[in-house]
């Protein structure tokens, strides 16, 4: 059973802010998800292998060489705010 | 009551790759801030990691080493968390097929016995960004310049029973892994990094009490005292009929005690999921095979042979194997000269210590084996004296010219021929006659002075082994 509190909490750590008729919709929708998926373990998969991957791919790697890398300014465009080269945000405490 | 420490540890660990571990930006220490980055480390949409075949190698040898079993199968997940120092909002990582599992290392015992320390996994995962905390502006500053740093997590199992032997497994494993040459293991530039994992039961208790997570450690020592700290911590809770909190606690050095650190209740909430952006990867056994064969001689083993093959204490041979370089120093001084235990005395005393007042390395040194061996067999033939020898060294240090040339140049040959030896020691005879005839009284002892002053005359330079078999024998053909 899915309550409100569930589709709270896991808005609160998707950083999602959700009005209340939302959350009762979200509900709904959550709560049939996990009856599909309920369904779903009923299977007997005994035989099949866990997907990693849904493509057919494996061992795809470079070798170690060096690349250019963006310039400072280049990247701090991508920041609101910025000083001394880096990016400024509100304070964090660790 | 009595209680039992239960410690765990958990050791990050930088790759020297020369690149990061999802991207071809370089891996580098000390840079402009936000001068390494690119679309991916910094997570732009559309980017797409891919993995770095050195990491691959590298975790293999980790694993391996640490007598690790090595997963043929691996892949890559997402560990889901919101912080400024990750610009993905996840960090991708190993959650349920880590590179590595299961192995140990062996850490040395009071009673000269040895304990095994179970290594529950290590895994790959990208470092976070570097954030610098600015209180009189109240803000931070994000360097992402780390972001994407190869990094390998190793975990050991709750095996530690005291903090001492959390030291003495992080002595034991930096060792390990300096001698793989995969990390400058460097703990002040933060390349290798150590959080703990500690709680404590009554003794004889089965069952694990409460944890508390120990972070902001920055040496093996302050890990060992924060581990001090927090054993006690725990202690008086429990005596004062409380339960110790499952929490992290951050290590002041300043204050010296251990601190709740301020977060959120869904800070451990990860919601892992297979990173998709990454197909696995199956390891081929041959190629495992082939990186378990370069593994080069690790220091336990290094250890019990120099001891067995060289015949030197197991004190000398410790001081050796600390570094793989300098192991290899000696055994090629070896080759030049026979007396091992020479070349011990020498190594661990002057040379060490002029190594570490240079602030300097072995590697780093133009010091050639040949020439140091030479330089000793010098003193040892009485060629120069062991005070002269020292400054040698020195001097060799300083030009890069060999013992020989060093010798002639400063004039540091000590004389040891008679008949230059004997003129000075007939001179020293007839100034001191009252001495002498103390001497010849019986009073050997005397005799030191004699050979002081012949050393003042020859301006030290004469072989004092030599004037005092002189004098003795000049005095005994008198009488
Ligand atoms: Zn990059």
């Amino acid at each position: 059973m899915i309550s409100d509190k569930d589709v709270k909490y896991i808005a609160g750590l998707a950083r999602i802010h959700l009005e209340d008729d939302q959350v009762t919709h979200l509900t709904k929708d959550l709560e049939g998800i996990l009856h599909y998926i309920e369904k779903l373990n009923k299977l007997d998969v005994t035989q099949v292998d866990p997907t990693s991957h849904v493509l057919p791919l494996k061992n795809v790697y470079r070798e170690d060489e060096v690349k250019p890398s963006l310039s400072q300014e280049e990247v701090l465009k991508f920041s609101v705010e910025q000083r001394d080269g880096s990016f400024k945000v509100p304070k964090v405490i660790e | 009551m009595k209680y039992e420490t239960v410690i765990g540890l958990e050791v990050h660990l930088q790759l020297s790759t020369n690149t990061k571990i999802f991207c071809g930006c370089a891996n580098k220490f000390g840079e402009a801030p936000n001068t390494l980055t690119c679309p991916v480390c910094l997570g732009l949409p559309g980017s797409l990691p891919v993995v770095n075949k050195k990491v691959l190698e590298y975790g293999i040898k980790i694993g391996s080493a640490l007598n690790c079993k090595i997963n043929s199968f691996v892949k890559f997940d997402r560990k889901n968390y919101f912080y400024p120092d990750c610009p993905k909002d996840y960090q991708i990582s190993q959650f349920d097929f880590p590179i590595a599992y299961d192995g140990f290392v062996t850490i040395p015992m009071d009673d000269n016995g040895e304990k095994k320390i179970t290594i529950h996994r290590a895994h790959l995962e990208e470092d976070a960004g570097k954030l610098i905390h600015d209180a009189q502006a109240n803000c931070s500053l994000v360097d992402y310049n780390r972001t994407g740093t190869p990094l390998v997590e190793i975990v050991s199992d709750p095996d530690l029973r005291s903090p001492q032997e959390a030291y003495d497994y992080l002595q034991v494993l930096k060792l390990t892994l300096q001698y793989l040459n995969v990390s400058d293991c460097d703990m002040e530039k933060g390349s290798l990094r150590c959080d703990a994992n500690i709680s404590i039961r009554e003794q004889g208790d089965t069952k694990l009490g409460t944890k508390t997570e120990l972070k902001n450690m920055n040496s093996f020592k302050a890990v060992k005292v924060a581990l001090e700290y927090e054993e006690n911590r725990q202690r008086q809770v429990v005596e004062a009929g409380d339960r110790v909190v499952q929490e992290t606690r951050l290590w002041d050095d300043a204050k010296n005690m251990t601190l709740v650190m301020r977060s959120k209740e869904e800070a451990h909430d990860y919601r892992y999921f297979p990173e998709p952006d990454l197909v696995p990867f199956i390891q081929d056994e041959k190629i495992i095979e082939e990186i378990r064969q370069s593994i080069p001689e690790l220091p336990a083993q290094k250890l019990e042979r120099v001891i067995k093959e060289y015949q030197i204490s197991e004190y000398d041979a410790k001081i050796i194997i600390q570094d793989a370089c300098l192991a290899g120093f000696f055994e090629n001084c070896t080759k030049y000269y026979k007396d091992t235990k020479k070349i011990c005395n020498w190594m661990n005393g002057a040379l060490l210590q002029e190594i570490n007042s240079r602030k300097t390395t072995i590697t780093d040194i133009t010091l050639k084996p040949e020439d140091f061996s030479l330089l000793i067999k010098k003193v040892e033939e009485g060629l120069i004296s062991n005070l002269a020898g020292k400054d040698v060294l020195k001097f060799m240090l300083d030009t890069g010219k060999s013992a020989d040339v060093l010798i002639e140049e400063k004039g540091l040959a000590q004389v040891s021929d008679d008949g230059a030896l004997k003129e000075i020691i007939q001179q020293v005879i007839s100034e001191n006659e009252k001495v002498v005839q103390q001497i010849k009284e019986g009073k050997d002892s005397a005799a030191g002075f004699l050979v002081g002053q012949a050393m003042k005359k020859s301006k030290g330079k004469a072989n004092p082994k030599k004037v005092g078999e002189l004098i003795r024998q000049i005095l005994k053909g008198d009488s």
